[in-house]
């Protein structure tokens, strides 16, 4: 049987850090070392071999790949000398960009909410962070969540943890020039996207 | 040969273990003078220290005592222990070198009657097995020991109770004030031959060797199995003295990885299937597991790993475990990683964890040659470059004895080779 290599190629050139792939020996300490190891349904090592075997449709659609805490403990001892947890991300990153992850993905979605919630005003804005994250299955469940968690809410407030700002108002000073990094960022990337 | 005035005809070796004698012996039986230069007090290095050695499983005496007795005939080989070379001059076929000897405090008229070490109540610890046993502060350096002559700790001789031993040797061999000597020799060609040391195993921090006390080393290991090591040759843990029925051997303990040694050490496959043997041959009930990246049984060894395979109480592991821990109450390492076979994870404890940790060229430590006279690849291990220093055995490559031997035999050849050509 000859192997489909169009989709390893791909992801060596296309996924973040991809090439690193082509150096893994298959040695399994990345698997061994992360502490949500037996979570996933692919460890780093099994999700690279997998790459090389051109099993595209199993890797892009995993969870495996949404699972990483960024502990960066494989990442310290692979004996190869990859930037897994890079990768990794680059991985789920990449699923994205081709369309096959899952949309309701929890890592994903969570990723989505605190993303926007800093984009707003610069830094995350807590409260209004918290209300969005309670509400993502159902206004009901998140007034039952936020109830559950009231006192611990009111005692933040008081000590000065928790800021009052429930419709997320506020904005780092400089804001301009932060949306503007953000610009140029993105143009940066779409470049090297098309290049 | 042609008697020369102006030039020396002499070779220096440098390093006495395997490759060093093989180089030195070949050198002068076709009839060449040698200078063999060696650090430690004894020649045969690190073979020396080995239980038994693959694939024919002898004990190391049956290739050096040949050796040794070819020294001994030869009256072309000058030896100096204890000695190293300080510095290097001038080119092929006209060196000056400078040997520093450290002082021995016990000359050559030793007979090695072991009067002094039964009077001395002085114990150190025991660098031939590895500071894991003591001896007393003068010894023989061990067993089978050339030469056959005693040695006295440095800082013992400083002592009253040095200058009181003095008095009991029979045939007045102790001199405690015994000084470093310093010598300019003129040679015509170098064959470098300084072998190697284990890797230290505590750098790998992940697998808490010097923290777990039943986590020990592959080298440890030949001189715990050794009947003149520290537990007189029974396999036993070092935590309580316990029979090791269930041990693990980790391969590739600081090779093959880019936060320590990048390359493969080639011969600790092969040391960790010999060792399992140690200890099949010992407990007739052990069991023994294998945890391996891919198993090496470099050149002609193979049929050695299929021997070994046919034991049906050796597992073989394809994964290379991410961490050990340890049980704190029976002192059992844990060992944790994810077999690669099966996408497993696992964490299994044993009685006792043996490293197989890879070879490091002194060539890189404490051995280095100045950049003049040699080039080095980027682990520091010497390319020959043909220039009337030549180095051998594990300055070269990490090598068992056999590609040692064959690589100093050669060395001896390129080195006559300089001679010659005067
Ligand atoms: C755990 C283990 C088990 C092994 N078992 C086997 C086996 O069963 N079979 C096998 O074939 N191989 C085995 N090997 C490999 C074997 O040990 C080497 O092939 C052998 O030691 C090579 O000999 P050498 O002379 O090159 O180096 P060495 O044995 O290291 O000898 C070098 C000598 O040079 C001396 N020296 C160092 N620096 C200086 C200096 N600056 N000046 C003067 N002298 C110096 C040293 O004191 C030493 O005497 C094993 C290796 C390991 C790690
Ligand atoms: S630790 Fe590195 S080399 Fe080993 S399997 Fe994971 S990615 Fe591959
Ligand atoms: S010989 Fe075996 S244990 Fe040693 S470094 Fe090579 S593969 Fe690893």
């Amino acid at each position: 049987m000859a192997y489909d290599l169009s989709f390893a190629k791909d992801v060596y050139e296309n996924a973040e850090e991809g090439h690193w792939i082509k150096m893994c020996m298959q040695c399994g300490v990345c698997a061994g070392s992360c502490p949500l190891g037996p979570h996933w349904e692919f460890s780093p090592r099994q999700l690279f071999q997998m790459i090389r075997a051109g099993k595209a449709e199993e890797v892009l659609k995993s969870e495996s790949m949404w699972m990483c805490v960024s502990c960066y403990h494989c990442m310290v001892r692979c004996p190869r000398g990859l930037p897994i947890t890079h990768i990794v991300h680059g991985l789920a990153r990449f699923a994205v960009e081709k369309k096959r992850a899952d949309k309701d993905q929890v890592t994903r979605r969570f990723a989505k909410i605190l993303w926007e919630n800093m984009e707003r005003g610069g830094r995350i804005g807590e409260m209004a962070l918290t209300t969005k994250l309670y509400m993502v299955n159902g206004i009901p469940d998140g007034v039952k969540k936020g109830m559950e968690m009231k006192d611990q809410a009111m005692s933040m407030l008081k000590s000065g943890r928790l800021k009052m700002d429930p419709l997320h108002l506020s904005r780092i000073r400089g804001h301009a020039g932060f949306k503007a990094m953000l610009k140029k960022a993105r143009e940066i990337e779409q470049k090297k996207r098309e290049s | 040969m042609a008697e020369d005035n102006t030039a020396s005809h002499t070779i220096l070796v440098v390093g006495g273990g395997m490759s060093g004698l093989t180089a030195a012996v070949e050198a002068a039986e076709v009839g060449y003078d040698v200078i063999l230069v060696e650090k430690n007090p004894y020649l045969g290095g690190r073979v020396a220290q080995i239980n038994q050695y693959f694939p024919k499983l002898c004990t190391p005496s049956c290739g050096l005592e040949i050796n040794f007795q070819r020294i001994r005939n030869n009256p072309r080989i000058s030896t100096y222990t204890m000695a190293e070379v300080t510095h290097i001059a001038g080119e092929e076929g006209n060196f000056t070198v400078t040997v520093r000897q450290n002082p021995r405090h016990v000359n050559e008229k030793c007979t090695a009657c072991g009067v002094c070490a039964e009077a001395c109540t002085t114990e150190i610890d025991d660098p031939f097995n590895f500071d894991l046993s003591k001896v007393k502060a003068i010894r023989k350096p061990h067993m089978m020991a050339y030469p056959l002559r005693y040695v006295m700790d440095p800082e013992f001789a400083k002592s009253d109770a040095a200058k009181m031993l003095a008095e009991k040797c029979p045939v007045k061999a102790i001199e405690p004030d015994m000084e470093a000597k310093q010598i300019d020799i003129p040679v015509s060609s170098i064959v470098w031959s300084t072998g190697w040391t284990p890797f230290d195993a505590s750098k790998i921090h992940a697998y808490g060797f010097g923290h777990y006390q039943n986590v020990s080393t592959n080298m440890h290991f030949e001189r715990i199995a050794n009947k003149y090591g520290p537990t007189g040759g029974k396999i036993v843990r070092p935590s309580d003295g316990k029979e090791v029925k269930n041990i693990a051997f980790i391969q590739c303990a600081g090779s093959r990885d880019h936060n320590y040694l990048p390359y493969c050490s080639r011969v600790c496959c092969l040391a960790s299937m010999k060792q399992a043997t140690y200890v099949r041959n010992q407990y007739p009930d052990a069991k023994v597991t294998i945890y391996y990246i891919d198993l090496r049984a470099m050149d002609r060894y193979e049929a050695f790993q299929k021997k070994v395979e046919t034991d049906e109480n050796i597992t073989w592991i394809k994964s290379k475990p991410a961490s050990l821990e340890e049980n704190p109450n029976t002192k059992d390492p844990i060992v944790i990683g994810e077999d690669t076979l099966t996408g497993e994870r696992y964490a299994t404890p044993y009685d006792m964890v043996v490293l197989a940790t890879g070879m490091e060229t002194n060539t890189a430590l404490n051995a280095k040659v100045p950049a003049k006279f040699v080039s080095y690849d980027e682990y520091g291990f010497i390319v020959n470059q043909g220039n009337g220093l030549t180095a051998s055995g594990c300055s070269t490559a990490p090598l068992d004895v056999a590609s040692a031997v064959q690589s100093s035999t050669a060395a001896a050849l390129k080195a006559i080779q300089t001679v010659v050509k005067g």
